[in-house]
């Protein structure tokens, strides 16, 4: 059976990295350089710097605490950059777009943790992949960083509190994270283009172009972090307990 | 014969595995040429445009604002190609790596002597 999973795994990692072959333009949320005005990108930097900072001493005192923490770091910083990078196309829409991974992140790791993993990512495809900008990243760290993680990770401890099972939770943590992310995104452009139209009328606008494709996205976004969540309590659950994921009795189970 | 029944038993699964990881590669390969096929005829009709050109970038423009050339110009030739290609694989390895550190069990004193 283990080799059936390593099996699966290294397959789907081969699919994986034919589509990236196939993928020849980035499609994303990412904010590209000299969409925001200045003033606004600094706003958005100086709102992620804190959240950076916290994540960042948080990873340390985990790190410093369990020296399983950095592999699976490690792991989940991957699937970020990939994901976040991954251009799905929607047939009935007629364009592409990407889930953000920082749902498994907030998830897994924390929603402090989650940031840095996003400023990761988000700087790399910025330079190298033409995904995104420097003086949007502020911006984007927010969208995705921020405002994903936490959301995901609210929507997580939410469903658990209900009674849901790893995966449903896990699901609701996928679906929250894009949306958020998104939502974030339309605010973040309706305040920074508002012109003479009010903030209201451009965000709904950006949130109803944004919808057609985000709506079955999230789902997947959901499907994948329930597939990842669970995978790893099967896997790994002395580690899902320790970072209060599991509650003990369904470790044992 | 019991030894015999057993290593019949430990067959069976195995032929299972391959047969399921023979549907699992078709299945892959059917799925990306269908993505392959629908992209190229999406691309004629200039369709798959990602939501940073047919949302982000577009209503940034009736505002007034455009988006400047990013810092690395990586859109020329198949540079971009060769970007992705790397940043899949180097993220592959990552992943897989740590996924292999994760879940791998280590060997007990007593098995690593023996």
């Amino acid at each position: 059976m283990r080799i059936s999973v390593k099996k699966t795994i290294m397959m789907s990692g081969a699919a994986f990295a034919c589509c990236l072959f196939a993928a020849e333009h980035a499609a994303a949320m990412h904010i590209a350089d000299g969409i925001l005005p200045f003033s606004w990108a600094v706003v958005w930097y100086a709102i992620a710097i804190p959240f950076i900072a916290l994540g960042l001493g948080r990873m340390q005192k985990l790190a410093a605490e369990d020296l399983a923490v950095k592999p699976l770091v490690g792991l989940i910083a991957a699937i970020v950059f990939i994901i976040s990078c991954m251009p799905v196309p929607v047939p009935f829409v007629g364009t592409c777009s990407h889930p953000c991974g920082t749902g498994i992140a907030a998830v897994l790791l924390g929603p402090l943790i989650a940031v840095p993993v996003a400023v990761a990512a988000l700087l790399l495809q910025a330079l190298f992949l033409a995904h995104g900008g420097l003086s949007t990243l502020g911006a984007n760290v927010l969208a995705m960083g921020v405002a994903g993680s936490f959301a995901s990770y609210g929507a997580f401890r939410a469903a658990r509190r209900i009674g849901s099972s790893l995966g449903v939770a896990g699901f609701c943590a996928g679906l929250a994270a894009d949306w958020a992310t998104y939502l974030t995104t339309s605010a973040e452009l309706a305040l920074g283009l508002q012109g003479a139209e009010s903030f209201r009328s451009l965000f709904g606008a950006i949130v109803l172009a944004f919808l057609p494709s985000q709506l079955p996205l999230g789902i997947l976004e959901g499907a994948m972090t329930a597939g990842v969540v669970v995978m790893l309590s099967r896997k790994r659950p002395d580690l899902l307990l320790k970072m209060g994921i599991l509650k003990t009795g369904e470790a044992k189970a | 014969m019991k030894n015999q029944k057993s290593e019949a038993g430990s067959r069976k699964p195995k032929r299972k595995e391959k047969i399921l990881s023979g549907i699992f590669i078709i299945a892959c390969v059917i799925a990306i040429a269908g993505i392959n096929a629908v992209t190229s005829a999406a691309e004629k009709e200039g369709r798959w445009e990602g939501v940073d050109k047919a949302v982000v970038e577009r209503i940034a423009k009736e505002q007034g604002r455009e988006a400047s050339a990013p810092l690395i110009n990586t859109e020329q030739g198949d540079l971009m190609l060769f970007l992705f290609l790397t940043a899949g694989a180097a993220g592959g390895f990552i992943a897989g790596y740590s996924y292999r550190m994760l879940t791998e069990r280590t060997a007990a004193p007593e098995e690593r002597t023996a």
